[in-house]
């Protein structure tokens, strides 16, 4: 529907219980038929590609920032760091993301410290994210339930150019690891971060704390920005390409349903891209199967693409579709983009699919 | 399937049914039970949801003696019932399962 009201997304608002009200919470979502055969095969684990892809990623970490360190205070260092940049400030999103699905290596171990260094180079606390993602996986995009919709409606932006260069992430993060750190959680956090998880959450905050406290010590005690241009700032300069990849994801997109097809995009991408971003380019298909690792993303989109709306062709082409929709959703914050299905695909819950194309 | 005898003992399903390093979900004695074939070609059998967010782990991936949960990718030991990755913390519940001419049991009460 059209409105023009401002839609409260607290998980502790009167929409939280709406959506409870309305089924729209842990509900059965929408996924294709694959044969379990089929399924196991794309569901394996393997060591492999993900130790090839993270030593590519470490050593190209190493040799950009051994230039911007070699070239430091000449105009050469800039390349280096804008390359040291995206491989730390945005590659780690998605290396954050595999690992923490448990997807990404075969070896439990090697997963949970990759989940532990990627998700301090991209600033999100590790079980606090945890517990984040869980819940946007089992509520995508559900109104009250997930606090991971990044353009809220009506859309804010400010924050979202500021969070280009990863301001509002790195402001959000500051403040909460700072009151994690305290020992302390929000009430909305403690909807989705069991109790008996809260140690871990205070528990990394410290640690983050001191990591910090360290590198700045660093770059006082050298009379120098270059500790911080490795540790932290990163996070900063390096952000842009994560931003454009996260808020593909979603954005624009119809909200409280139950059909991944609807609310998420999938998008092609040339190798480059999808070595940084790790195929999280395939999302709808990530959505709907989780369990599936990054690297069999492309197989299983094969296998499920005739239930499955059009990919966008590009990156550029999501964007000429998203930047619009959130330019009219500022004005008039009922809008979205309705995707249409194939002809060969089924339509989910037929009144609640019906619905989104009415509104 | 038939009900539990005496001793809660009821058949579950065949051997066969379940490829080595696999979990299949089956109705007997009016409940649903996850019933799993080991790389060991032993046999096991656990409540069939996962403890997190109640998502079928039949439709889950068996890696040696760890069974996923689908949804969340957590994870539990299918021959103990242990939670060992969050987001599953509760442990599952286990029934002792043995095999005769072909056929898998389970003891369901």
């Amino acid at each position: 529907m059209a409105t023009t009201e401002k839609t409260d997304y607290s998980l502790i608002g009167p929409n939280a219980q709406r959506a409870a009200e309305q089924g729209l919470v842990a509900a059965e979502w929408y996924h294709p038929e694959v044969a379990r055969k089929r399924m196991k095969e794309l569901m394996r684990r393997s060591d492999g590609p993900a130790a090839r892809d993270t030593a590519l990623w470490l050593a190209l970490l190493v040799v950009s920032g051994v230039g911007g360190g070699l070239f430091w205070g000449t105009w050469l260092t800039v390349p280096f760091f804008i390359v040291y940049g995206v491989l730390y400030g945005s590659a780690t999103d998605s290396r954050w993301h595999e690992s923490g699905h448990g997807t990404a290596f075969k070896t439990s171990w090697v997963n949970d410290v990759l989940y532990q260094v990627a998700s301090f180079m991209n600033i999100k606390e590790p079980t606090f994210w945890r517990w984040s993602h869980a819940r946007h996986h089992t509520d995508t995009i559900i109104v009250g339930r997930d606090r991971e919709i990044a353009a809220m409606r009506p859309p804010d932006a400010a924050k979202l150019l500021i969070n280009v260069v990863g301001l509002r992430d790195a402001w959000d993060t500051a403040i909460s690891v700072a009151r994690h750190a305290a020992g302390r959680l929000t009430e909305e956090e403690k909807t989705f971060i069991p109790e008996g998880e809260r140690f871990r959450v205070y528990r990394e905050a410290r640690a983050w704390v001191a990591i910090y406290a360290l590198v700045v010590a660093a770059a006082i005690v050298l009379h120098s920005f270059l500790p911080l241009m490795y540790v932290g700032l990163p996070s900063l300069y390096g952000r842009w390409l994560a931003t454009l990849f996260g808020l593909s994801q979603h954005a624009g997109l119809a909200e409280n349903v139950l059909d991944h097809r609807l609310n998420a995009r999938t998008i092609r991408m040339n190798p480059v891209l999808r070595f940084l971003y790790w195929n999280m380019n395939y999302h709808v298909e990530h959505h709907m199967f989780p369990m599936v690792p990054y690297h069999a993303l492309p197989a299983l989109h094969a296998e499920v693409a005739a239930e499955l709306p059009t990919p966008y062709p590009s990156l550029w082409a999501a964007y000429r579709e998203i930047v619009p929709t959130l330019l009219r959703q500022m004005r008039e914050p009922g809008y979205y983009v309705r995707r249409e299905l194939p002809p060969t695909a089924q339509p989910f819950r037929p009144e609640m699919h019906n619905a989104v194309f009415e509104a | 399937m038939s009900g539990p005898g005496a001793d809660g003992w009821v058949e579950a399903c065949a051997v066969d049914d379940i490829e080595t390093e696999d979990v299949i979900e089956v109705q007997c004695a009016g409940r649903t039970f996850a019933v799993y074939r080991s790389p060991q070609d032993t046999f096991h059998a656990t409540d069939p949801l996962c403890t997190h967010e109640r998502a079928s782990l039949a439709d889950g991936l068996v890696q040696g003696d760890i069974i996923e949960c689908p949804k969340h990718n957590g994870r539990f030991n299918y021959k103990t019932g242990e939670a060992t990755r969050p987001p599953a913390r509760e442990n599952l519940c286990i029934y002792p399962a043995r095999v005769e001419g072909g056929r898998v049991f389970i003891c369901v009460g």
